[in-house]
């Protein structure tokens, strides 16, 4: 097996008691890819991408558009066969053993696609028999239940709005209770209200031992939900790690400071200012219990203090402005 | 190596079926009217003028199997390449990609949809044109191996036709420059003796020929050519299809990139 030269690290949001899933060993990643690379025609999609995802966690995949994602995410449902490496559900290859991999898998597509012959429970039932799993009403009806589709079951896919239809794009990826649910930007077009009822039942599902993997342009949302982000730029992975170890290392802290007399030493790191307010960056906060010691030993005041913490959206801009 | 059968083809195998089901208007009744009309105005033009198997059986009596096989064979088509072209326009073969389904799986399912379609308006055909009188069917188990070899042919074709197309209109070509000859070119509304020589033995190329001559033998018993070497050479290009498709499927040509 090829070395993972990776963080696999988790943040304490997945410590929490969960109930194992039977697939869902601790010691079996939930995905491992290993140097895959793809390329479509003078694109490359992909190059030589190392990722792993342990069983359990809320995973974030990030990047711009064309940037890989939904290629990443095609080799590992086998939508896409990759030119080079390889691709694992929880130790299943995905072209070798593909039975396996792809019962363990759940991925909601990015493009709002249905089959206008059908009603959304035909469409969640028949998906269950894709899978080899009959008499799943029970299951049907509680994904219908967490989807707020109860009342739509019995209407025809083509007259669903597309919010709706991006529900039942979910329930489809549910139906067969995989343990490894991917979610390529699973929220856009959806109203606020379902994305609220719906992170709600991702983050349930995630408890009860599910692995997510979620891509998404909302960052916030990421941001909210995901304690393990990678982002990828133009086929290669740019930054992997802890939520709070990317905001805490690539962005650190900004104060916005109203005073008199800004220290000498410190003026080098103001960031903009005007008429006697200047916006620092700091890297923590003990470089801000430095710049308050400087201030007091100087005897300037202080009219105005102000502190802002990054977000993921600012350390997000900062990786993808930097060269590859 | 080919994989087994899994337990989700069923699910797609009916799905096929509900898919032509819920639009039966257009996909059993229409075809059947079709037939109907081809048998009033050929049998109405020629009854009189078209001596076939030396003058021992109707004209509109040959006629039947031939436009029940015709049926039989357009529609297999129809359905297997129509479902798979429309998934992947749309961009809904997606549902049938991630599951496990294997390329037997795939294959089974949308086959043996266009074959239960295929047979079943053959079927309406056959009994719709009772009303011109009935035909007796002599040897019906060489009759139904006939309609079930041509519809799997087609069937086959189709989705050999549906991988292939990106497009509607590429699959209308085929249709339209491939089908639609060979099935008009087979025999259907005339016996091959009494074509000139050159054309006689160009049919021999045709394997459609070769399935109606075969089911027009399992209802009179008289056909151009030996019910079992037709049955052969239908079964031989049976298995082509079947294998070429296979491969298709399992390297996922133009369904997984």
């Amino acid at each position: 097996m090829a070395s993972r030269t990776l963080s696999t690290g988790r943040s304490e949001a997945l410590h929490e008691p969960r109930t194992a899933l039977p697939c869902a060993s601790p010691v079996i990643p939930a995905v491992e890819i290993v140097n895959v690379a793809r390329r479509f025609g003078a694109v490359q999609a992909l190059s030589g991408v190392d990722l792993v995802v342990e069983a359990g966690e809320f995973f974030g995949l990030l990047g711009p558009n064309g940037a890989g994602k939904t290629t990443l995410i095609s080799v590992l449902a086998g939508l896409v066969r990759a030119d080079t490496g390889m691709a694992r559900v929880l130790g299943h290859d995905v072209v070798g053993d593909y039975r396996n991999a792809r019962r363990l898998l759940g991925v909601v597509p990015q493009e709002l696609v249905f089959d206008p012959f059908f009603t959304v429970r035909e469409t969640l039932a028949i998906q269950s028999g894709y899978f080899g799993i009959r008499d799943n009403e029970a299951w049907i009806d509680e994904i219908l239940h967490h989807l707020d589709l109860t009342a739509r079951a019995d209407t025809n896919m083509r007259s669903l709005s597309g919010g709706m239809k991006r529900r039942v794009l979910i329930g489809q990826a549910l139906v067969h209770k995989p343990p490894v649910i991917v979610l390529d930007e699973p929220t856009a077009g959806v109203d606020v209200e379902l994305r609220q009822s719906l992170w709600v039942f991702i983050r349930k599902l995630n408890r009860d031992g599910h692995t997510i993997i979620l891509t998404t342009h909302y960052l916030e949302e990421a941001e909210a939900l995901c304690a393990r982000i990678a982002m990828l730029k133009a086929g290669k992975i740019v930054a992997l790690d802890t939520k709070q170890n990317l905001l805490s290392r690539f962005a650190g802290l900004t104060v916005r400071l109203t005073t008199d007399l800004l220290p000498v030493a410190w003026q080098s790191r103001v960031v903009r200012q005007g008429e006697g307010t200047y916006l620092i960056s700091l890297a923590s906060y003990a470089e801000l219990e430095n710049l308050l010691a400087a201030l007091r030993q100087q005897g300037a005041t202080i009219t105005e203090l102000s502190l802002q913490e990054a977000d993921l959206e600012q350390v997000f801009l900062r990786i993808m402005a930097r060269d590859p | 190596m080919v994989p087994a059968l899994g337990s989700g083809w069923l699910t797609l195998f009916y799905k096929e079926l509900l898919r032509f089901w819920k639009v039966s208007f257009q996909t059993i009744l229409a075809p059947v009217l079709s037939a109907l009309l081809y048998l009033l105005i050929f049998s109405h033009v020629l009854e009189s003028r078209v001596a076939v198997f030396d003058g021992r059986v109707a004209y509109t009596a040959f006629l039947v199997p031939g436009l029940v096989m015709m049926s039989v064979l357009q529609n297999a088509f129809a359905n297997s390449s129509s479902s798979l072209i429309q998934s992947k326009i749309t961009g809904n073969l997606i549902f049938v990609l991630l599951p496990p389904l294997s390329p037997l799986d795939l294959y089974a399912a949308y086959v043996f949809g266009a074959v239960v379609r295929g047979l079943v308006v053959g079927a309406g055909v056959f009994l719709v044109t009772a009303v011109f009188g009935p035909v007796a069917i002599g040897h019906p188990l060489w009759a139904l191996a006939f309609a079930l070899l041509g519809s799997l042919i087609l069937g086959t074709l189709g989705l050999i036709a549906g991988i292939c197309a990106d497009k509607f209109e590429q699959l209308a070509a085929f249709q339209n420059f491939l089908v639609m000859p060979l099935t008009f070119l087979s025999g259907v509304f005339y016996s091959i003796h009494s074509l000139p020589p050159f054309w006689q033995a160009l049919s021999h190329f045709n394997p459609f020929f070769y399935i109606i001559d075969g089911f027009r033998y399992g209802f009179f018993g008289l056909s151009d050519i030996e019910p079992q070497i037709s049955l052969a050479i239908a079964c031989a290009f049976c298995f082509g299809l079947i294998a070429t498709t296979l491969v298709l499927l399992k390297r996922g040509y133009k369904l997984r990139h």
